[in-house]
């Protein structure tokens, strides 16, 4: 252990980069990209930090790269939103428990155009459904995240056929939110995203939310410490003492007080475990 | 349209207000770039200057190989360079994922091709000139790459800063094994992918707009030095006579 240690302080002593200096103590969350891209942890971990003097470095990727990444036992903490692959992680030994965070909800966000006709519906399915019928325009992450899970869960109870519509109307970008809304927006496409993302983004263009409200776009978000036993590099300690930061009532309170153009993002809800 | 009107605006107002993370972006981007080429070419230029010199069964495949390298793609190195460094990974014991050091790890192997088969082509063209010469003084194949070398350092820089402009534009490589940290390991090119994700497309192309001058910064500064150091070997070689 001293070796490596020892060969761990050499290589970081060698890159030119003095800016590798050792912190007191911090640690890595891998983290799904909607709580990043929509400033939460610019405006959560500075309050954490002044707290506990403990840093928290971000990682934002999807949340199936982040799930892979936390079993590399590249994380200390794990914070995504597809429920049921967070409890396969546990389950499976990587992690050690799995509380319930925050929710928020998902949105069919469109352009005013509105080519086949769904502003306004709160049935999901049925809105769905009407755009494979149209023909409209779809852009999907396609890319295994915790929203492009739920998407393909939505999809397939619309009953609808994606393979046959996968590179027409349906056009998997393979790259997170902003990114597919961005080409979304760029093609005239309908684009589901997270209520979070969409409301601190920026470039919206002429497009607005047109399908909201249906309990099944319900986005339920999930902390989870990754397992020392798994993972012995795992600074557990730090790791359990954000996580229950995070669900304490500081750490609730300073979620649920995070706004955007005076629209809260975030609903708290780690009281219901 | 008026986005780029506005770009340049807060390009502008960023550097002038001083803006304390861009200045910590620009730092870690100039840090980790000139970290990696001083490195690569440390590496590249002897290897290149190997090749220029060296004349053995296979030499074609070789200099075919590494001047295919220097298409690599930066994601695919990153990707690499993560399944070692990650922890679960054979030199996960390092610790250096999600650290500068990574990102220069990563930039390094990028651009080494490129050093070495750049460098290789400019000394093999010098060596063509000189070697008469270097027969005549018998001198010895490390002797002969010395030479080469130093005679050729201002040729060679010109292969330093294209090194340089790959790494310090290049996003897929340190964006994997960096991880896009926020006052860790964040610098210009994932900021940029940042912003644009985030939709505020003005402030991304404000931080290229920077990005593109500090780059026209480090080549102009390199131009000096050549220049500088050129007319001192001129008036030495004046005085000299």
């Amino acid at each position: 252990m001293t070796f490596a240690r020892l060969i761990a302080s050499t290589a970081a002593s060698l890159t030119l980069a003095g800016a590798v200096a050792a912190q007191d103590t911090s640690i890595i969350v891998q983290s799904t990209t909607s709580t990043a891209n929509s400033g939460l942890y610019d405006y959560l971990l500075p309050l954490y930090t002044d707290e506990s003097g403990i840093t928290v470095n971000v990682v934002a990727v999807g949340t199936g790269q982040a799930i892979k990444n936390a079993e590399n036992c590249d994380g200390d903490l794990l914070l995504v939103h597809a429920k049921p692959s967070e409890e396969k992680f546990v389950e499976a030994g990587y992690g050690t428990e799995r509380t319930d965070l925050m929710y928020n909800d998902f949105v069919i966000v469109g352009p005013e155009s509105d080519p086949a006709g769904v502003a306004g519906m709160t049935d999901v399915e049925e809105a769905l459904s009407k755009i494979a019928e149209a023909g409209a325009l779809f852009a999907s992450r396609g890319d295994d995240s915790g929203t492009h899970k739920k998407e393909v869960a939505l999809w397939e109870a619309a009953g609808v056929d994606l393979e046959s519509g996968s590179g027409e109307w349906y056009r998997e970008t393979g790259s997170g939110m902003g990114a597919t809304l961005n080409a979304g927006i760029g093609m005239g496409a309908y684009v589901m995203t997270d209520r979070a993302t969409w409301i601190s983004f920026q470039n919206k263009q002429d497009y607005s939310v047109e399908v909201e409200g249906d309990e099944a776009m319900f986005n339920q978000y999930g902390v989870i410490p990754v397992n020392p036993e798994h993972c012995p590099s795992v600074k557990i300690d730090a790791a359990q003492d954000f996580a229950d930061w995070l669900v304490s009532e500081a750490g609730q309170e300073a979620i649920a007080a995070y706004e955007v153009d005076g629209q809260q993002l975030f609903f708290p809800n780690a009281s219901g475990n | 349209m008026q986005d780029i009107g506005e770009a340049f605006h807060l390009a502008l107002t960023l550097v002038l207000s001083g803006d304390a993370d861009l200045f910590e972006i620009v730092g870690l981007s100039l840090q980790v770039s000139l970290s990696a080429t001083l490195i690569a070419c440390a590496i590249g230029l002897p290897v290149g200057a190997l090749l220029a010199v060296s004349r053995f069964r296979g030499r074609g495949a070789v200099l075919v190989m590494i001047n295919a390298l220097m298409g690599l793609p930066p994601v695919v190195v990153g990707l690499l360079v993560y399944l070692y460094l990650s922890r679960s990974g054979p030199l996960g014991f390092l610790g250096l994922l999600y650290t500068p050091g990574a990102m220069i790890v990563a930039q390094t192997i990028l651009i080494v091709p490129i050093v070495a088969a750049l460098s290789r082509q400019v000394l093999e063209d010098l060596h063509g000139e000189y070697a008469e010469q270097f027969r005549s003084l018998c001198l010895s194949r490390w002797q002969s790459i010395t030479t080469l070398l130093w005679d050729g350092r201002y040729a060679l820089m010109t292969v330093g800063l294209a090194g340089f402009g790959r790494a310090a534009a290049e996003v897929g490589a340190v964006i994997i094994v960096g991880g896009n940290i926020d006052h860790l390991t964040r610098v210009m090119t994932t900021a940029i992918a940042l912003e644009t994700s985030k939709g505020d497309l003005p402030l991304a192309l404000a931080l290229g707009i920077v990005l593109l001058v500090i780059a026209l910064g480090v080549n102009a500064g390199v131009q000096m030095l050549r220049m500088s150091a050129a007319k001192q070997a001129s008036y030495g070689a004046a005085a000299n006579v």
